[in-house]
């Protein structure tokens, strides 16, 4: 089977002339078997070979930026479709994006000027409409007091009185030549732009500030601001020219206004003409602009993905290195030796297309390096080689514990979700999901989905996995059914009626297939079941831990590394073994011969006071003595465990390293030299401390990790527990309790909190913890044993795995 | 706050602290200037920088460059980050923050008004000023006609209005003028940051006294050579120099009445600190003066990074991207202008 090891793979070198470089990487990229080396990682980007073409990619990316820019404002969405291939190549795309980007631009610069135009125009009518508006009404107010002065010639001032044209009254013979400037400004500035206006003329001006209601659009920035339209009256010409100034600082649009009536009639009918002329013509232009937006907008995807491509491309061809005749392309780069006749294929392909005359060389080269780790997974295994990658990427050919998580994971799961009621509604759910598999899978969906999706398989496993103990353990939403064939108990007499009371004897042969639906309700049903889970766990734990110790030996010899096999393996084997192996051995006996003995009893003497007599407690002849054997070997392994390795690593290091030190002292008397190989045999004096302190850690932690470790393993009696006291919480105290009150209403709440809490707490939550414990079972307790995970994982370069960002 | 700064510094500060440290590893290496002075146009050092933080803000400039645009863009970076900075300071780090603008509004006002003087045209002064100092009524600066009218329109509403109170005369605007106010001007601001900093204590008091001093050192040191051969008097002299720092008082005598860059050296070469800067030069060279002064406090500031729980690091990081700032302005233009045996004169690396 591909998973038990990963890809071999190798490290190859290709030739690839010139001509046909970019093709063959676009073949490459489609097939998705190759990952290339970064020979240039030291050269700048703008250093490399196809900088140039980097660039241009760049540019028409920024081009395409613009455009999608310029849509999302003008409110078209490109379509989304996978579009076919637009069959344009680099060059014409490029040509093409330069012309409708230059069109758009000059598109949209015509329709601003417009638009500055249109802008001023309307900004000019207020003003004419609310300076008009004060003119009239200063002159009515005007002519209205010149007849009281007339009446009463005494001077009087009050505020409201409109100051000019009271100067013109009161004093006409001065002739005083009063100027105005009229304009709008925005309002937020309006309150600084008066004070400066009052300081700079020492309040020798007269400012009138009318606010207009709506937005109006700034010729300038073309944003929608809030204004006040002003007039000031001045006099003098350095104070005009001090205004002007500060009119431009604070960004006041000045427009000229006459105050005779007739003109200003005149310009209001003028102006309000063009801007009915410029609004179709504006108008006109923004549909000629739609049209070409939508016109990019539904080639716009295809011309992304064909730039995320080349981009892509230009990137991989980066990573070449170009000899010196310039003539073709060196490239380095790891890929699967199974997949080395599908590469020559394709490259073979690529140099015929493109007419070169040599073609493609692929050489494999030899190397110390690690390669990556790869393994063919499709859908049903991903997702499981998912979850031991995410503890750690499997060392290149190490054994890969994925293809045992496929069986185990799911099944420890189930342990502790043993209900097939519920393992039924997970199945209806993940069924759900793998049938809609295509449609779903080119949605875009939640974090939470996107989890459960990618999860289908697994979360489908572990669904018949707990049907299946749902079924050993006889609970459906913890009911039990007689599924197999009758209960194998009976009353002792016709008078018992309850089934929970004593007295219950066996009648009929026994239950054919998981527990007997009898034991539900006992009494006795509890510790039946403790028992029954604790001493499965304890079985399963071991048999888990051992796959894991036998893993480590298969490791070993396909290394040949027999250090770790005769003294690693071997008593790891012994020292697990006799001690929890031994314990499972007497599990399995007392089931077999229903002996009445006390494990718990036997385990604690056997360290205590291993000579002792083991009484009513003993299962089979001569099991003193066997116990007795049991712990001197496991006391041999822990020390066997520790010692030997690290020397007998020194003395093979040592050996290697002889033959070295006399070549160096061979090679010359260099003072210099002979330092360096005192220095460089200190160093490894001192990995020697290094290697023990590790061996001693490592031994400590496997020796207390035994004990830990099962008893880790009993979290699935714990959980399964839990689990299925919880259900029958909910069942006895929510839907009987509910059923129990003979009322429709009280009934139907009843089931609809029975349904929540089942779907929240035992489905959801209570699955969820089920697979974190399932997870922390599989990476440590099992994965300690044997996996390194410290490779690195194989990434070829693929156009399918171009994300987004690539692109846009 | 003296000494236990460790102990409540992250309440307020240590967000900023950590976002200031993520930007610090942002600036460009060693690695990165000696790429980027090997670029041969425009588009290269567009190219280059896009792997760096400046990254996103040029990735939308067409293709035909500027040196202007690269560094307007790389300045709206590091308007960005101060803004986004001060958003999220609490007092006391929004003042000093604040305070760090002040030294651009100077400029721009100076600036502003050196134009308006010249007749230039206000909206293509206002593209020149520095974005981190302007204020909402800077364009009103091309009104005033004096020092009385510069305060009393447009600065009284500014904070620097208080450092006015020196240079308030009724005199016209002239070079000379403009000159000795920006000096005033920076008198009084840096006396002030250094009072605040003073105020602040720990850590941050430390760090900055020092920066600040090294930073009034070195605007003494120029406005005595400036002033060499001016009709500017030895007492004028003498009161525009900021009244802390190494030199102060002594060494302020000193320099009050140098006559020559010469005897400027042997002033400086008193103060230990400011031997090594002469180290480097010859006698009577005063081009690489400012190269030599701001390699020196390029250093001290990567040195204020080296303790925590201080304000100082906001300074240093402002005024260490600025100095790579100006870095990117010179390699651009020597690049535009294909002068690259140029590059290395006036680049600062700041690792």
């Amino acid at each position: 089977m591909d998973l038990l090891r990963s890809e071999p793979m190798q490290l190859v070198q290709l030739i690839i002339p010139i001509e046909a470089a970019h093709r063959s990487i676009s073949y490459l990229g489609d097939l998705a078997l190759f990952q290339f080396k970064d020979l240039n990682e030291n050269k700048s980007p703008f250093q490399q070979t196809y900088a140039s073409q980097v660039k241009r990619c760049g540019e028409m990316t920024r081009t395409l930026r613009l455009f999608k820019e310029q849509m999302m404002k003008a409110g078209i969405s490109p379509p989304t479709r996978s579009t076919k291939d637009s069959g344009l190549d680099l060059e014409k795309l490029e040509v093409k994006l330069k012309e409708l980007e230059a069109e758009l631009l000059e598109i949209n610069a015509n329709n601003e000027k417009l638009q500055h135009t249109y802008n001023e125009l309307v900004e000019y009518k207020l003003v004419l409409e609310k300076v008009g508006e004060f003119f009239s009404s200063a002159q009515n107010n005007a002519v209205a007091r010149q007849r009281e002065l007339e009446v009463q010639p005494i001077v009087e001032t009050s505020i409201d009185s409109p100051l000019l044209m009271e100067q013109d009254a009161t004093c006409p013979i001065k002739h005083i030549k009063l100027g105005f400037i009229s304009g709008l400004v925005s309002r937020e500035k309006s309150i600084p732009f008066e004070r400066i206006l009052f300081r700079a003329t020492r309040g020798n001006v007269f400012l009138k500030q009318a606010i207009v209601d709506h937005h109006v659009q700034d010729p300038l920035s073309g944003d929608k601001v809030h204004k006040n339209v002003f007039v000031i009256f001045y006099s003098g010409e350095r104070v005009k020219s001090k205004i002007i100034k500060i009119c431009d600082a604070f960004g006041a649009n000045r427009y000229p206004f006459s105050d005779e009536l007739g003109k200003q009639f005149q310009m209001m009918t003028e102006v309000s003409g063009r801007i009915a002329e410029l609004k179709t013509t504006i108008d006109a232009g923004l549909l000629h602009r739609s049209t070409l937006l939508q016109k990019i907008g539904y080639q716009f995807e295809s011309w992304n993905l064909l730039l995320k491509k080349e981009k892509s491309i230009y990137r991989i061809l980066n990573m070449l290195n170009i000899n010196v005749t310039k003539k073709c392309l060196l490239a380095e780069g790891w890929c699967p030796i199974s997949a080395a006749r599908q590469i020559q294929k394709v490259l073979l392909q690529a140099t015929m297309e493109c007419n070169s005359q040599v073609g493609t060389i692929f050489q494999v080269l030899q190397t110390k390096e690690l390669p990556p780790t790869y393994f063919y997974t499709n859908n049903f295994t991903c997702s499981f080689q998912e979850i031991v990658d995410a503890y750690g990427i499997a060392k290149y050919q190490e054994a890969n514990p994925g293809v045992y998580t496929i069986i185990t994971f799911p099944f420890l799961f189930a342990v502790m979700f043993g209900d097939w009621g519920h393992g039924i509604c997970l199945l209806l759910v993940t069924l759900y999901f793998i049938i809609n598999e295509n449609k779903i899978s080119s949605q875009k969906l939640g974090d939470i989905l996107e989890m459960v999706f990618g999860g289908r398989y697994i979360i489908m496993m572990m669904a018949l996995f707990s049907i299946y103990t749902g079924l050993i353990y006889n609970e459906f939403f913890s009911i039990p059914f007689e599924l197999f064939g009758p209960t194998a108990y009976g009353c002792r007499d016709p008078s018992c009626r309850d089934s929970t009371t004593i007295g219950l004897i066996k009648v009929r042969d026994t239950y054919p297939f998981g527990v007997d639906p009898k034991w539900h309700g006992t009494r006795s049903e509890l510790p039946f079941l403790n028992s029954l889970k604790m001493k499965m766990s304890i079985l399963l734990g071991v048999s888990q831990m051992n796959l894991g110790i036998i893993l480590s030996y298969y490791n070993a010899k396909y290394f040949g590394n027999n250090i770790n096999i005769w003294h690693q393996f071997v008593p790891q084997m012994i020292f697990l073994n006799s001690l929890f192996g031994y314990l499972s051995v007497l599990i399995i006996v007392k089931w077999c011969t229903g002996s009445q003995a006390d494990l718990y009893h036997v385990m604690i003497y056997m360290f205590l006071s291993p000579t002792d007599d083991l009484g009513e407690n003993q299962l089979f002849v001569g099991q003193k003595f066997f116990q007795v054997t049991l712990l001197l070997l496991a006391l041999i392994a822990v020390p066997w465990m520790l010692l030997p390795k690290p020397f007998l690593l020194k003395k093979q290091h040592e050996e290697r390293h002889k033959g070295q030190s006399y070549s160096l002292l061979y090679s010359g008397e260099d003072p210099l030299e002979s330092e360096s190989n005192s220095i460089h045999l200190d160093h490894k004096e001192f990995e020697f401390s290094e290697i023990f302190v590790h061996q001693l850690i490592h031994t400590i932690e496997f020796v207390l990790g035994a004990v830990s470790n099962t008893a880790s393993y009993l979290r699935l009696w714990a959980l399964s527990l839990a689990h299925s006291e919880l259900s029958s919480v909910f069942y006895d105290k929510v839907l009987l309790l509910a059923w129990g009150y003979n009322n429709t209403i009280v009934l139907i709440v009843g089931i609809i909190v029975f349904i929540c809490a089942t779907v929240g707490v035992l489905l959801v939550m209570e699955s969820l913890s089920a697979f974190l414990h399932a997870l922390r079972l599989h990476w440590v307790e099992f994965q300690n044993k044997f996996y390194e995970g410290d490779g690195y994982k194989f990434s070829p370069f693929s156009f399918t795995s171009l994300t987004d960002e690539d692109g846009i | 706050m003296y000494g236990f700064e460790a102990l409540s510094f992250n309440i307020h500060g240590g967000y900023l602290e950590a976002i200031v440290r993520g930007h610090r590893s942002g600036l460009l290496t060693t690695a990165d200037y000696n790429n980027l002075c090997q670029c041969e146009t425009l588009d290269d050092i567009k190219m280059h920088l896009s792997a760096t933080e400046y990254g996103p803000y040029l990735q939308n400039e067409p293709s035909p460059l500027h040196t202007t645009t690269i560094v307007e863009k790389c300045t709206l970076k590091l308007v960005d980050d101060y803004k986004h900075m001060l958003c999220q300071a609490t007092e006391p780090l929004s003042t000093f923050l604040e305070y760090i603008t002040y030294g651009h509004m100077i400029d721009n006002v100076v600036l502003i008004v050196t134009g308006t003087l010249h007749e230039r045209d206000v909206q293509e002064l206002l593209e020149k000023c520095h974005p981190l100092g302007m204020f909402d009524s800077i364009a009103t600066l091309a009104v005033a006609q004096n020092m009385r009218e510069l305060y009393r329109l447009v600065l009284v509403d500014t904070p620097l209005a208080p450092y006015f109170s020196e240079c308030i005369t009724s005199e016209d605007l002239d070079d000379m003028n403009i000159e000795i106010m920006r000096n005033t001007l920076y008198k009084a601001y840096l006396e002030d940051f250094y009072r605040f900093c003073q105020k602040l204590g720990g850590a941050t008091a430390e760090i900055m006294s020092d920066l600040l001093a090294f930073e009034a050192d070195r605007r003494a040191v120029n406005i005595t050579i400036n002033s060499i051969g001016t009709e500017l008097t030895r007492d004028d002299r003498r009161k525009l120099y900021s009244n802390f720092g190494l030199f102060y008082p002594y060494g302020h005598e000193e320099l009050a009445v140098c006559e020559d860059i010469d005897q400027v050296r042997a002033v400086m070469e008193k103060y230990p600190p400011y031997q090594s800067i002469f180290a480097k030069l010859s006698y009577g060279e005063s081009q690489m003066l400012d190269k030599a002064f701001y390699e020196e406090e390029v250093k001290r500031h990567c040195l204020a990074f080296e303790q925590q729980f201080h304000y100082a690091v906001f300074f240093a990081y402002m005024r260490l991207r600025e100095q790579e700032i100006r870095n990117l302005m010179w390699i651009s233009e020597c690049v535009a202008q294909n002068q690259k045996s140029r590059v290395h004169d006036s680049v600062v690396f700041i690792f």
